[in-house]
């Protein structure tokens, strides 16, 4: 096979991976922090993309620039549905929790149809189809802009993970919950910052994969399985296992697409989830717990 | 609960009101209504005895209602077997799905919300091969050839469907009531409620879960195979789709999981709003956005379902 053809769908593949790993890093620190596997992280999503298809279409605001409005909003959602809902809701068995969060996931889904109808809808922005010439290959701007913002995203919230005190505290929690509560650590406050900073990397990931997807009220299923692949495949609750999670899974889709077909393609992400449940559901960078 | 489990007279009354209501109410309407009721208790229960008795939490049971409804679909067509073969067919088939899961998942030792997780990615491993390859008619799906004759498993009087299906359900619920009073459903309550003791006591865990999961996969299986003769039609997000998967997840859930008659209860309602709000509201999803709630709303305040609705008044001290 032709080496552009390959070079080009290895760069495409991690372009995407790298709007995988923002995704899947919010939904492994909260699996770290509270061990609440959230199933509504791709129904959360696709209701960003809408927030942010919506801020163009009726206020013009770039997606890019929607960044500004939409982490802080999805932070206030996760935080407050962490403290009225999930928080309280979330002392019974896991099971009970991933329950909880399918039937918020199939509300917000269908409340999506019953309000912005099922079609697909996209954006066309100024620079939607503009290319950087690279050698032989053509990168579409908008991808490559996605991708450096959400590396630097996520080494951001790893910052923040490691250096600030907040970020400590999540940690402490993460780790030993009754010694961080024996240190003054307000616990509860703890988690509610932890799932709203989970939703507000949703947030800026709907306002970079806006200008190169599209939404509809069922793009949360594409991103669930995506998601959950990532965080497995790394480790739960690891970020360095989200961000080569995350790339690995956007080859394989990448690479599926172009040696299987457009149907059968699919096939590697589900594959890799089911495989590395199976075998070494530690994932690649996960404790061994 | 055992006032409800050994009061035969209830079972006739439930049975007299099944078999009466097509001959009352005969519109094509209710009729269909009737059908799409007992169809979502069949398939609740075949989830609710995995996920309800045994605590084998599936998000992804629509594969072996696919898996049995492409079976009979495929041996009919491709085969030119008689569709009522289907039916033995598609409960091999889903059973054999079942098997494979189980042994998988349960051999690396997945559980709870891994093994939710796990039977979901099955499910569109599934759906994707059946849309890609081209004995299945790929993404096309396979059309029944429309020929009515009792032969054919094809009804002029559609209310031959719906005795068809009750009696199907009717078999499912004596399923579910033997497996209640058998050692068989001891042991599964058992594995549901912790499997390290379960395990200290004895049981082989493992043998047990796979049994169930193959007996819920044939009951999903025959469930594929009514659905694919009742509407002539199936395609691999109809056999695959996570939406099935939920809706079975869901009746038996919001009716009582684990419970004998909370896939009952659940299916009724769930058909009830279904038809409802499509009939007078014409809306797109009105119906799911209802349960999506409600579900959020028993796992808060009612975690054993409805049916604790019922039972509470005759047994008046609370549950311990």
């Amino acid at each position: 096979m032709d080496p552009t053809i390959l070079a080009a769908a290895a760069i495409n593949g991690l372009l995407m991976g790298g709007i995988y790993t923002l995704v899947a890093s919010g939904l492994t620190l909260i699996y770290g922090v509270l061990h609440i596997i959230n199933f509504a992280h791709g129904s959360m999503l696709m209701l960003a993309m809408f927030g942010v298809y919506f801020l163009l279409t009726k206020l013009s605001i770039d997606p890019y620039l929607a960044l500004f409005v939409m982490v802080p909003a999805m932070y206030g959602l996760g935080y407050l549905l962490y403290r009225h809902m999930i928080g309280r809701l979330s002392l019974g068995r896991d099971e009970n929790i991933l329950l909880i969060t399918l039937g918020l996931s199939i509300l917000i889904e269908n409340l999506a149809l019953l309000f912005f109808k099922g079609d697909s809808r996209t954006v066309s922005l100024p620079y939607s189809d503009k290319m950087i010439e690279l050698g032989p290959l053509l990168l579409g701007v908008p991808k490559v802009i996605s991708f450096v913002a959400a590396m630097v995203l996520c080494a951001m919230l790893g910052l923040f993970i490691n250096r600030t005190d907040t970020g400590k505290a999540i940690r402490a929690v993460a780790k030993e919950r009754m010694g961080a509560r024996l240190v003054g650590i307000d616990v509860d406050r703890i988690f509610a910052v932890s799932f709203g900073i989970g939703l507000a990397t949703l947030g800026a990931a709907a306002c970079l994969l806006m200008p190169i997807f599209y939404v509809s009220p069922s793009s949360g299923h594409v991103f669930v399985i995506v998601a959950f692949t990532v965080v497995v495949l790394g480790g739960m609750g690891s970020f360095l296992g989200a961000v080569i999670g995350g790339l690995i899974v956007g080859l394989t889709e990448s690479f599926g697409g172009l040696f299987l077909g457009e149907s059968l393609g699919q096939i590697g992400i589900s594959l890799i989830f089911i495989l590395i449940l199976l075998f070494k559901p530690s994932g690649l960078f996960g404790d061994k717990r | 609960m055992n006032a409800l489990r050994s009061s035969w007279w209830l079972h006739l009354l439930l049975l007299a009101i099944a078999l009466v209501f097509p001959v009352v109410f005969s519109s094509p309407f209710m009729v269909n209504f009737g059908v799409l009721a007992l169809f979502y208790a069949f398939i609740g229960q075949s989830w609710n005895i995995a996920g309800g008795f045994a605590g084998q939490l599936s998000f992804g049971h629509v594969a072996f209602f696919g898996v049995g409804a492409y079976a009979s679909t495929m041996v009919q067509m491709r085969l030119g077997w008689n569709p009522w073969l289907g039916l033995p067919v598609s409960a091999l088939a889903g059973a054999a799905a079942g098997w494979l899961i189980a042994v998988l998942s349960f051999r690396a030792g997945l559980k709870g919300s891994y093994f939710a997780l796990i039977t979901l990615a099955f499910a569109e491993v599934f759906r994707i091969i059946s849309n890609s390859v081209e004995i299945t008619g790929g993404g096309l799906g396979m059309l029944i050839p429309m020929k009515q004759s009792m032969a054919n498993f094809q009804f002029g009087d559609r209310r031959i469907f719906y005795f068809i299906i009750l009696a199907l359900t009717a078999a499912s619920v004596l399923l579910a009531l033997w497996l209640k009073a058998s050692r068989f459903g001891a042991r599964l309550a058992a594995i549901r409620e912790n499997e390290d003791s379960a395990r200290a006591l004895g049981i082989d865990i493992f043998v047990e879960k796979t049994k169930i999961m193959m007996i819920s996969g044939a009951i999903a299986g025959v469930g594929g195979c009514f659905f694919a003769q009742y509407f002539l039609y199936i395609d691999p997000t109809i056999a695959f789709g996570v939406d099935k998967s939920v809706e079975m997840l869901l009746v038996s859930m919001i009716g009582g999981a684990g419970t004998v008659y909370g896939p009952l209860i659940g299916a009724v309602l769930l058909a009830a709003i279904s038809e409802v709000t499509r009939a007078w509201f014409t809306i797109q999803g009105l119906s799911l956005v209802l349960y999506g709630a409600l579900l959020v709303v028993i796992i808060a305040f009612l975690p054993n379902g409805l049916i604790d609705l019922f039972k509470r008044r005759g047994q008046r001290p609370g549950r311990s």
